[in-house]
């Protein structure tokens, strides 16, 4: 169960009803005292250590009202955590440093993290190790990290927490990859120190029985630069859920996410970038295709500029791409200015159709049907495939949308509606 | 030496009221060398022969065939009667976002020809062409059709018309929406693809004006879903005058 050195709850905000709120679902006290209550957000959610403080989403909370509930394996009420039928394999460089200590490590929880649902919170307290990597100061590491998660059964649910930490000038590519069965829910905590440059890859490329529910939260420390990447292959139902926030100045952040959802596919992408200091940036690019019937996807961004983020910049775009008829996207992006002393700032949310007329004009020009939806998809995606800028990632990446692709060969193209 | 053949090709579109007779009867045939222009007035069926050709999946051929040296054009897929030689170049060309034009180009070069063209002859190839359009370098990494103003999507048609190197080529409406320059550049594009003595088109028109530019060899006036009159260019110069009013009671 849970450690002693973890503050059972964290401070509490007065309010109506039992839950208490905690603003913006992000821990006040990770921000030093002096910050200051600036009243209601559209983002508030609970955030408590304590599992009983989380009630029991049912599906009609806003947090819930995409996801498919009965599909949830009880993760998110009272399933039990501790089944343990996974494997972990670690490819590392030797100057990296990764570790599987106990629960009760300090370093658990520096990410200032406190859960804000009651899936995280329930992961939160019954982890029973926690795998910590760490990048020591100054090391400069081409080799990404490469840790991964083999799922042997979806039979008993099993929770996971990973502490990544990127020291002072240290350079480096994380990478968590999941495969196979699993009823997985898992924290992932990422601090960055000053100066620190680090490229975390999460990639859920798991069996199609697989429901992983995972929370990320990044704490971007002093002119670091974080690159923050989604991949989302496999899976029945997978729901990532990722809070940034910045411990000081000049931080930059780049949240990059790739989804692909076939036939019966649940997978919602969940974002929320906190800009509670000056002088920082965040650039969100999620892009998803879709193909198949009941292939669901959602993406919802939050973005927050609290009054103290004077002079950040910050931008938000999610395209998805639906490749035949009987696949939704849903899309949400949200931003809540408190200060109009930024430098910019401004969302997008597109979804496009591969319809009829463009399998026409491209098949009118000699390319068979199945080349021109790879044609389509390919160029959807090499935009944000480059800009992962790691090259082995990139290869991977190309060869499993092609993989999906296979998949969806046959499929008609979504129905023209005029 | 080619031929396309058209016969008694009737074509129906659904609609709320069901089935709906487009093209009633079209009987024509379009040999290497030889530029047809097809002219009437709005609503004759002119866009339906021409998407007809092309495979449109919106039409439905009820009867009648299409030839291209014999081989049943309307037995081929989209994609096959593109290899097979012909080239729709659209009146309406369709945004793709995503697929840059130079990717778009190669993908649709290697596919007509069954093997990918030779790099660097490709992209001398490609960069002449464009000059010879008038179509600014970027415009290679822009995306499929997006963004572009009507002139731009027609010259590029014309583009993959001289890239692609058809058999037989079918202009629908390649005029419309074009400024006399951009129409004297379009015409210049054609009239080198068919330079060679090799190639038939078909050019499908509303108005002479292009005709100024490409001379055809023989007008067919397409009035209600079929050929109504059938001449050479002297007929051209007599709907200049009159316009289709002796076809359809009004001017069109």
């Amino acid at each position: 169960m849970t450690t002693a050195n973890i503050p059972a709850s964290t401070e509490k905000h007065a309010s109506a009803g039992t839950a208490q709120q905690a603003q913006h679902g992000l821990t006040e006290h990770s921000h030093g005292a002096g910050a200051p209550d600036h009243g209601g957000s559209a983002f508030d959610t609970v955030a408590s250590f304590d599992v009983a403080d989380h009630e029991v989403p049912r599906g009609r909370e806003e947090e819930w009202r995409f996801t498919p509930m009965a599909r949830l394996r009880g993760l998110h009420d009272d399933a039990p955590l501790d089944g343990h039928d996974y494997e972990v394999s670690v490819d590392a460089d030797p100057q990296v440093v990764v570790e599987t200590v106990e629960a009760g490590d300090p370093r658990r929880g520096s990410s200032g993290y406190v859960p804000n649902d009651r899936v995280s919170a329930r992961a939160w307290a019954e982890a029973d190790k926690v795998l910590a990597i760490t990048v020591p100061a100054d090391a400069i590491v081409d080799k990404p990290t490469i840790v991964r998660l083999r799922g042997l059964s979806a039979e008993k649910a099993a929770a996971g927490h990973v502490v990544i930490t990127a020291e002072r000038f240290s350079q480096s590519v994380v990478v968590l990859e999941h495969e196979g069965s699993a009823a997985f829910a898992d924290n992932v905590e990422v601090i960055t120190h000053d100066g620190a440059r680090l490229t975390l890859v999460t990639l859920q490329d798991w069996a199609d029985d697989a429901v992983h529910l995972s929370h990320h939260h990044v704490s971007v420390g002093r002119d670091s630069v974080v690159k923050h990447v989604v991949v989302s292959f496999g899976g029945d139902l997978v729901r990532t859920s990722v809070t940034l926030d910045y411990s000081a100045p000049g931080g930059d952040a780049e949240l990059l996410g790739l989804y692909f959802a076939d036939s019966g596919q649940h997978l919602e992408k969940r974002l929320f970038v906190d800009h509670n200091q000056p002088n920082c940036r965040s650039n969100v690019l999620y892009k998803g295709a879709l193909q198949g019937s009941k292939a669901h996807t959602v993406w919802i961004g939050n973005v927050l500029i609290r009054p103290a983020a004077e002079g950040i910049s910050t931008y938000e775009l999610n395209r998805n791409l639906v490749l035949t008829d009987g696949a939704r996207a849903d899309s949400v992006p949200n931003l809540e200015i408190e200060t109009g002393e930024i430098e910019g700032a401004g969302h997008a949310s597109a979804t496009g159709r591969f319809d009829d007329e463009q399998l026409f004009y491209l098949m009118a020009r000699g390319i068979p049907a199945d080349e021109a939806r790879r044609l389509v998809v390919r160029g959807f995606f090499t935009e944000l495939i480059n800009k992962i800028g790691v090259p082995e990632i990139a290869e991977r990446l190309t060869a499993t949308v092609e993989r999906e692709l296979a998949l969806g060969e046959g499929l008609p193209a979504a129905t023209t509606t005029h | 030496m080619s031929t396309l053949e058209i016969r008694d090709l009737h074509v129906s579109v659904e609609t709320e009221a069901g089935p709906k007779e487009i093209l009633r009867g079209v009987d024509l045939t379009v040999r290497s060398g030889e530029t047809h222009a097809i002219m009437g007035p709005n609503g004759s069926g002119k866009s339906t022969l021409a998407y007809s050709l092309a495979g449109h999946p919106k039409y439905t051929v009820t009867s009648g065939e299409v030839l291209l040296d014999g081989d049943d054009v309307l037995a081929m897929t989209v994609d096959e009667r593109a290899r097979a030689g012909l080239f729709l170049a659209m009146q309406y060309p369709v945004e793709v976002p995503g697929v840059s034009v130079s990717n778009f180009l190669r993908t649709a070069k290697t596919a007509v020809d069954g093997e990918a063209p030779k790099l660097r002859t490709w992209v001398k190839d490609v960069k002449q062409a464009m000059d010879q359009l008038a179509i600014a370098d970027d415009f290679a990494e822009r995306d499929l059709n997006t963004g572009f103003s009507g002139g731009e999507k027609k010259r590029h048609e014309i583009l993959q018309l001289e890239l692609l190197n058809p058999k037989f080529a079918v202009l629908d409406e390649t005029d419309s929406g074009l400024d006399i320059d951009a129409l004297r550049v379009v015409s210049d594009g054609v009239n080198r693809f068919s330079a060679g003595g090799d190639k038939g088109v078909l050019l499908i028109t509303h108005y002479t004006r292009i005709l100024r530019y490409i001379k055809p060899d023989f007008v067919h006036v397409f009035v209600a879903g079929r050929v109504a009159e059938a001449g050479g260019s002297e007929l051209a110069e007599k709907l200049e005058e009159k316009g289709y009013v002796d076809y359809v009671g009004t001017p069109a």
